[in-house]
Parts: C-alpha cells; structure tokens; sequence
C-alpha cells in the first residue's frame, strides 16, 4: 500500500490513534489511581502497555504499510528478549532464595517519606 | 539475463552479497537504517529493563512504592504519579504532531511541517524539563541515591537514574535531532533537493520510538 511518494494516509486515521494513545495512558494511570493490586494489576499494565505499543509501531511508525521483509527483520529479533526476561527471572529468584537462606530475612526498616 | 551466473565465495562473496543493489524492505536507505538503529536500541533498552528486573527480583529488601516515591502534593493530598502521567500526557502529544508533522512532509507543505516539528521539540523539552525537576526532588527532598535510599531497596536508585537518564538522554538528543531538521524544512534545503521530505518520517520514527520506550518504563518501573 506504500505509495511512491512514501507513506501518505488521510490525517482522520492519525487523529483516532492519537485520541486512543490517550484513553489508553489515562486507563493505565486508572491502573495505579484506582489501587488495583496483584494478578490483576500486572495484566491490565501489561494489556494497556502492549496495545499503545502496538498502536504507536503500527500506526505512527508506519510499521503496518511497510514490507513484510522489513517486519520480520524489526520485529522478528526482539523475541529473542523474552528467553533473556525468563534466564533472568529464575536467575534472580535463585538468588532472592540463596540471600535468605544465608543471610536471612530481611531487617530493613524504611523511614517515612517527606515530601 | 538467462544464462548462470556463477557467485564468488568466501570473503569476495560476502562482500558481493553486501553490495549488489539489490533492495530488500522496498524503503529508502535512510528509513532501513535508522529502523535498524532502533532495533540496537531496544536491545539497550531491554537489558537495562532486565536488569532492573533481576534486581527488583533478588532483594530481600522491600521495594521501594513508586506510587508513593512519585507523589505530588498541589497544596493538598498528594496526588499519586501525577507528575509521571502529566509526562506521559505530553509525550504521547508530542508523538502526535510528530505523526502530523510526516503526513504534511510528505504533502509538501513547508511551513505546517515546520511549526509542527518545532511543536514536538518545545513538547520534548518541557518533558526532559520536567524530569529535570523529578531527578532535582528526589536526590534533594528524598535522598535517594544510586547507592542507597530511607524507603527501601538500595537497587531503586541506580535502576532508576540508569533508565530514566538514559531515556532522558535520549530525548534530548531528540529534541536537537528535531531542530536541525525543522530549520533545514524552514530554511529550503530538501526543496533545493528535489523536495524529498523522507527524513522528516526518518526523524519521526526516532521520536515515536522515544515514547515507545517512555511507554514500556512507565508499566514497568512506575506502575509495576
């Protein structure tokens, strides 16, 4: 769909995406306003994350008109990502449980904030 | 062009292969470049975000709540991360007039591309203005430092000096990147060159990549 002259799409279809980058940042800050907590506040973080990223890849980097030689070639190497999210995530945990066993719990007491 | 052709190996090859003008992605150099720039960039990214991850994970000290940390009282209660999502607010505006500013590149028309380009800058500015002030507070009302803090893990400090400095960097360097290109828009320099305004988008996709990254901070550092 990549015209000659580059990417030229009506500016109707800027303005809605625009519009729902905002609902959706205004739903993600519900998220922590509203108090959500546990399971369902990281899957409504993670849901609104991933729907304005797709919507900014998609729409405002043009990703969805372009080839799908250069989708693959974008999009394709950062799955590799998630192996290293979940490497580090067990890794992390094994020492969180090395560091009680050894060390014990933890004895730290916060101060209250100023502000 | 029927008959074989028959391919050199080895180094000579690689370098055929490299340099055959053959076009991929169907996209001007510049475009394909500057993707693969973001594509390194995410990789910075996400190991810092890792990183942050790993050690959230293996402290045994609480966390400190980011909620709370980035309170913001306007004289009465404080208000939580209204400072974070007025940011945000802006970017994602930002990233706006940007999208306005390539389709009005693309349609010729020098002057709004420019105004809209300048638009974006002054919107990127306030932002890194903003975090200056957040930075400002948090080292000298809070205490926190890269080493320690009163509220909590000694990690939230260096995980969040690291993420956001080099996100704010990043905006800064944007924000010159946008600059330059605006007043070269301005002053008729692509008109001089067969009027291709393709590196208003190429700019573009910087600065949309900017908020994308903002985009996963925000959920993972301040909501999370």
């Amino acid at each position: 769909m990549a015209s000659e002259e580059g990417q030229q799409h009506p500016l109707s279809i800027y303005f809605w995406i625009w519009g729902l980058l905002f609902v959706l940042s205004f739903f993600s800050y519900m998220v922590d306003y509203l108090n959500f907590q546990g399971g369902v506040r990281w899957a409504l973080i993670l849901v609104f994350m991933f729907l304005k990223a797709g919507f900014i890849i998609a729409i405002f980097m043009h990703m969805k008109w372009e080839r799908l030689a250069l989708k693959i070639a974008i999009l394709g190497p950062p799955v590799a990502i998630l192996v290293l999210i979940w490497l580090m995530s067990v890794e992390g945990f094994y020492i969180e449980d090395t560091r009680v066993d050894y060390y014990g719990e933890s004895t730290f007491e916060p101060e209250p904030v100023h502000h | 062009m029927s008959e074989a052709v028959i391919e050199p190996g080895g180094g000579r090859g690689v370098v055929h292969d490299f340099s055959r003008d053959k076009q991929a992605f169907g996209v001007p150099w510049g475009k394909a470049m500057m993707w693969i720039f973001l594509l390194s960039d995410t990789f910075i990214f996400s190991c810092f975000l890792v990183g942050y991850m790993s050690v959230r994970i293996s402290t045994t000290d609480p966390w400190p709540v980011p909620s709370e940390v980035f309170a913001l009282s306007f004289g009465g209660d404080p208000i939580p991360l209204i400072l974070i999502a007025i940011m945000t607010f802006i970017l994602i505006t930002s990233s706006g007039t940007m999208a306005m500013a390539v389709n009005m590149g693309y349609r010729k028309d020098r002057k709004k591309t420019f105004w809209l380009m300048l638009a974006t800058a002054l919107l990127g500015a306030s932002f890194v203005g903003m975090q200056v002030f957040e930075w400002t507070k948090l080292i000298v009302d809070e205490g926190v430092r890269p080493w320690g803090n009163p509220m909590g893990a000694a990690q939230f400090g260096s995980s969040f000096f690291m993420i956001t400095g080099f996100h704010g960097m990043h905006v800064s360097a944007g924000v010159i990147y946008l600059l330059v290109i605006a007043n070269r828009v301005r002053n008729g320099f692509y008109e001089r060159r067969g009027g291709n305004y393709e590196i208003v988008e190429i700019t573009g996709l910087y600065w949309h990549f900017v908020d994308l990254v903002w985009v996963f901070i925000f959920a993972f550092f301040y909501l999370w």
